[in-house]
């Protein structure tokens, strides 16, 4: 045994230390270190010449004075006086000094890469290796600069010693971290990759590092490494455990370098060459079997060290995702250390199974064991295996298992630590809306989820429910219902109240029949809450209440009493002062018409990446990798869904702008203070104020949604008008070309100042549409109309308007409206003839369910026969006569032409004026087409 | 993805005092210090049957008691964790082999040969040398170079302070 008198003991350091552990408070041993300190200095300082062991000894002191977390200012110069010393011990101290006290004082780096330069030059192995160690250990851009290009030179020269190139390649691979531009690759790079084939193991162990990282930063420079590794791994996997010797640890041969070429192969893709491949596919079947066979030591070394080269072959595997065969034995190997007593296989089974999940062939297989991993969410001791088990949950999580595993992850927040409870609710949150097929059950999991962990949902989460309620018609019922019950608890949660504000502001109608939720019981409920909640949340409240009194006019008086009285009126919080003040002069001077434009329902959100994923993927960690897992899987997803209808799960998944579209605290969109001017409110007005200030970060709604479905029909006409603004319109189509003209119109007699205009193609629209147009004027003169030319082309066929965004300056206040162009996809129409034994014949060939698209609908406009005709010839199909059967009845035949591609179209209408009601039914060669003309049309007659 | 490159060890006593701290990517002395201060706390927190594994920041951190000692390893997320466990017990080994049944009061007052050990099994946070037998040659070779000067017997017998009885019960005890 080396007892440590072959050590060079330094009494006087050791007679330090027990001073310092005898000191029996921290000031004391500030006392004994200031000493000491007094003491080196004058000693640095003396007359007398140090000799080489007491400089020593005095540098070590210092070194240990500063470890102890002290700062030290002085003896760098002794240290490196020490490097020169031809004594091993003292150029060791020193080297250590320098190490762990660098110090970026030009002056001595220059000292110190001389002293470096003359010991690697000395052909002494041991001082060699000293100075690539320290090198390796400052590893500064200084050192780079006057070592980078001699260190290649000795990790390659035939005569190096085998321990030199070790610290050679480690130090080389420090440096190229650090300064990647300084190590120039060159001849010594195909010599490098040869030392995976050396005779010395540690010289390959070292080596493999320096390789796998410049293969990942020059991969095609490198590639020879594959079938080198490949071999290099087979001859270790097939060894006996005695074979290595020294490697062999704990009877497993060479682990480290094992891990580490399994690692490096991770840098390429399959190995292409079909006997390479046939060695490793051999390789990771052996290192799989070897997992079932019985362990040849009952150490945990033992069977740690097994289990890191099976866990970096799994890896592998799943890194190639190409062996079904494969991925699926390793899943039923993680399957097994699921269960296994030792906490650490646990864990690292739940780490590996969750990238394993997404990999297609083993999604099934990973599903299998769900029991066991929810088992593991319940019982697991250890928070951080918990965690791990959420997120395989979340990673195996589809259409099939949903339900219960947001049940699971439910019940598992009502006891989550703290740390994790943010992230747990954007994941159930997440799941809940991807897999959501009826959306009722989405409602149910995000109020659970405010009132389970109430202060983990982030506004994203709430905000998320309110978009896709409004969104949704289907649920909106549900929703009141079931916010209007959650708030009937004696307390709930503050964000509770917000989605209930919202939501019973909006759809609150929809249960006021009940009388157990009429309107002004529904009012009380929400008002009881008021005076316990933040501003924010009472600035909703109270946006909510002014739609209650266009929604319920019987709650007018009493929601006027409260606007009144002074708690609100003469807030002293600006923000709702003014919405008191505002919301109590719009009830009171409005009509019934004016309010109920303007407190009208929300239109729905233009679907854009969901905000709560974008949350999600800004916080990093396992949460990231499974995100992209979750976006992989969307396709997934789609198929399941049978393509039927995008619902916003699938919408949501599209990356778009990932700018949080929050339909704010505020019902209206009105940002900041901004008084409406308009003293008279007449309804234009009212409305361009509304909605004015609106800032970028409101969403841009259209308010013309009437107007719009008026041109479907025609391409003339009055697109907009307020008291301030008319806008006119005038267009005209040639194949999947359009022109549109559009005039501004001043109608009041005070210029408006910095009017621009800017039209866009929101989301998707940006690809099938391309709209150019001209900068206007920034004036418009009182009494002027200014024209602006759009050029349209039609590149596939769409769905959305563009829309057209003015912005401008009447009297200092700031306008800003957003309208939707009547661009529709009918504007592309050639209206084509045909007989009809034709039409019929092609009225067949489009049999296939997705292409038709049908509606029967009330009438809302007259059944007069020419007011019909006229509509269809607008629409730019032909009207085809002696086609149907039954003379009542309209056909129609046009081919929509978009750049891409033609879409023909066919399309009857059948009316009964008995019961003013008609079926309208459109076959088109393309789904999304007949889609998206039924709905334009439904609306037209 | 990286090989194994290790952030950084250190070595800390039940009592939460730092005895070796080795940094692998450039940092403040401030920082390291918060690090330090940071992770003591929480591996200390832990309770025994956890397992050796913990996400700390956006790092890995693999840790194991040795007695009175912890030795803690940081690497990065996508590494391997036993294979860093067993890094951490092939040092152990090492220190055991050289200073003959090690315990921390031999690492408290050889701090230096802790140190160049370390640099002999690790260089850059990467495995240089995993044979036990090579790393110690190349330490007894430098030994041997050494002058012949003030020979101490182990442990400074003279000038001991007695330590407490954990700091110097074998790593390997238990």
């Amino acid at each position: 045994m080396p007892a440590v008198s072959k050590g060079d003991g330094m009494r006087g350091l050791a007679v330090f230390i027990s001073d310092i552990r005898n000191c029996k408070s921290k000031e004391a041993e500030i006392k004994r270190i200031n000493k000491e300190l007094a003491n080196i200095r004058s000693k640095f300082k003396g007359d007398k010449a140090l000799d080489g062991y007491s400089k020593k000894k005095y540098v070590c002191k210092l070194l240990f004075i500063f470890l102890l977390g002290h700062d030290i200012d002085f003896g760098h110069m002794e240290a490196v006086n020490l490097l020169s010393s031809n004594k091993y011990t003292e150029k060791q101290i020193g080297y250590l000094f320098i190490s762990v006290l660098v110090n970026s004082n030009s002056e001595l780096i220059r000292l110190i890469n001389n002293a470096i330069k003359n010991d690697l030059s000395s052909r002494n192995p041991t001082f060699m290796c000293l100075a690539l160690h320290c090198i390796a250990n400052v590893g500064s851009r200084e050192m780079a600069e006057a070592f980078a290009s001699e260190i290649p030179r000795i990790l390659v020269a035939g005569d190096t010693m085998d321990s030199v190139k070790q610290s050679a390649a480690l130090c080389l691979l420090r440096l190229y971290k650090t300064s990647p531009d300084l190590v120039l690759m060159g001849e010594w790079t195909s010599r490098v990759v040869h030392l995976l084939n050396d005779q010395h193991m540690g010289v390959v162990t070292a080596a493999i590092s320096l390789i796998t990282c410049l293969s990942q930063k020059n991969p095609d420079e490198f590639k020879t490494c594959v079938s080198l590794a490949v071999s290099r791994l087979s001859r270790i996997v097939s060894s006996a455990s005695t074979d290595l010797q020294d490697y062999t640890y704990y009877f497993v041969p060479a682990p480290w370098l094992s891990c580490k070429l399994l690692r490096l192969l991770q840098c390429y893709p399959p190995p292409e060459d079909g006997a390479v491949k046939g060695r490793l596919v051999e390789c990771l079947e052996t290192i799989l079997n070897k997992a079932q066979e019985p362990p040849k030591s009952k150490k945990v070394q033992h069977s740690n060290a097994k289990n890191a080269i099976l866990f970096e072959a799994i890896s592998l595997i799943i890194h190639y995702d190409s062996e079904p065969n494969l991925l699926v034995r390793a899943c039923n190997q993680l399957g097994q250390f699921l269960q296994h007593r030792e906490t650490n296989l646990r864990y690292l089974a739940l780490e590996s199974m969750c990238t394993l999940a997404s990999s297609e062939f083993s999604h099934e297989a990973v599903k299998t064991h769900i029991e066991t991993v929810i088992n593991a969410l319940k019982t697991e001791r250890d928070v951080s295996v918990r965690q791990r088990a959420a997120d395989l949950l979340y990673a195996m999580c589809d259409r099939s298992n949903a339900k219960q595993i947001v049940a699971e992850m439910l019940s598992y927040l009502e006891t989550a630590d703290y740390s994790i409870r943010e992230e747990m609710v954007l994941k159930v949150a997440i799941l809940a809306e991807k897999y959501a097929v009826d959306y009722s059950w989405y409602v149910d999991t995000i109020l659970n989820l405010i009132r389970i962990a109430g202060d983990y949902v982030s506004e994203e989460v709430w905000y998320r429910v309110i978009q896709i309620v409004i969104n949704r018609d289907d649920v909106q019922g549900y929703a009141a219902k079931t916010v209007f019950e959650a708030l009937q608890a004696p307390a709930c949660h503050e964000n509770m109240v917000k989605v209930g504000g919202y939501i019973l502001g909006e759809f609150g109608n929809l249960i006021a029949g009940d009388p157990r939720s009429s309107p002004l019981v529904q009012f009380n409920l929400l008002h009881s809450k008021f005076h316990l909640c933040s501003v924010p949340t009472r600035a909703l409240l109270l946006s909510a209440y002014i739609k209650f009194i266009n929604l319920f006019p019987e709650t007018k008086a009493t929601i006027q009493e409260v606007l009144r009285c002074d708690s609100q009126i003469r807030n002293s919080d600006v923000e709702l002062q003014q919405r008191a003040v505002e919301y109590l002069k719009l009830s009171s001077i409005a009509s019934t018409d004016v309010l109920a434009t303007v407190l009208e329902e929300m239109p729905p959100f233009p679907e854009r990446e969901s905000s709560i994923l974008a949350k999600l993927k800004k916080k990093k960690g396992p949460g990231a990798i499974s995100v992209t897992e979750l976006e992989d899987s969307k396709r997934e997803g789609g198929e399941l869904n049978g393509g039927s209808d995008r619902g916003p799960d699938t919408a949501a998944m599209s990356a778009s702008n990932a700018s949080t579209p929050s339909p704010s605290a505020d019902l209206l969109g009105i940002r900041s203070a901004a008084p409406i001017n308009a003293a008279p409110a007449g309804a234009g007005s009212l409305l361009v104020d509304v909605f004015s200030e609106a800032g970028p970060a409101a969403p841009s709604t259209a308010v013309n949604d009437d107007g719009f479905l008026r041109f479907v029909c025609k391409n003339n006409g009055v697109l907009f008008e307020n008291q301030l603004l008319q806008i006119g319109i005038k267009s005209e189509y040639r194949q999947n070309l359009g022109r549109m003209y559009l005039f501004y119109g001043n109608k009041t007699s005070v210029q408006f100042a910095s009017f621009t205009t800017n039209v866009s193609c929101p989301g998707e629209l940006q690809l099938n549409l391309n709209v150019q147009t001209k900068q206007v004027e920034p004036l418009v003169e009182g009494g002027a109309q200014i024209q602006q030319v759009l050029n349209i082309e039609c590149l596939t066929d769409f769905s959305d308007a563009p829309l057209l965004n003015i912005k401008f300056r009447y009297g200092g206040a700031l306008q800003n409206l957003t309208l939707k162009l009547p661009v529709t996809i009918n504007k592309f129409f050639q209206p084509t003839e045909m007989a009809s034994h034709d039409f019929f014949q092609r009225w067949k060939q489009l049999s296939q369910p997705q292409q038709e698209a049908q509606k029967i609908f009330k009438a809302n406009h007259s059944m007069d026969t020419e007011v019909l005709k006229a509509k269809l010839l607008g629409l730019g199909t032909a009207l085809l006569d002696n086609v149907d059967p039954n003379p009542e009845n309209f056909v129609c035949a046009g081919v929509i032409q978009t750049k891409s591609q033609q879409v023909g179209c066919l399309l009857r209408l059948e009316p009964n004026a008995q019961a003013q009601m008609y079926r309208l039914t459109l076959r088109c060669s393309k789904d999304s087409v007949s889609q998206r003309l039924c709905e334009l049309l439904a609306q037209q007659f | 993805m990286s090989s194994f490159q290790m952030q950084f060890m250190l070595l800390f006593s039940r009592q939460g005092k730092l005895r070796l701290q080795k940094w692998y990517v450039p940092l403040s002395d401030k920082e390291k210090k918060k690090i330090t201060r940071e992770l003591v706390q929480t591996v200390l927190a832990r309770k025994p049957k956890m397992c050796s594994f913990l996400e700390w920041r956006d790092l890995k951190v693999v840790y194991k008691r040795y007695a009175s000692l912890y030795f803690c390893c940081a690497v990065e997320n996508q590494d391997n964790e036993l294979i860093t466990l067993e890094i951490i017990h092939r040092y152990v080994e090492l220190l055991d082999k050289y200073f003959g049944s090690v315990c921390e009061l031999d690492i408290i007052f050889n701090f230096e040969k802790a140190y160049f050990i370390l640099d002999e099994f690790l260089l850059g946070g990467e495995a240089q040398e995993t044979s036990k037998k090579n790393v110690l040659k190349a330490i007894e070779q430098a030994d041997l170079l050494q002058e012949n000067v003030d020979f101490q017997t182990r442990l400074f017998a003279g000038v001991m302070v007695p330590g407490l009885a954990s700091e110097s019960s074998g790593l390997f005890q238990n």
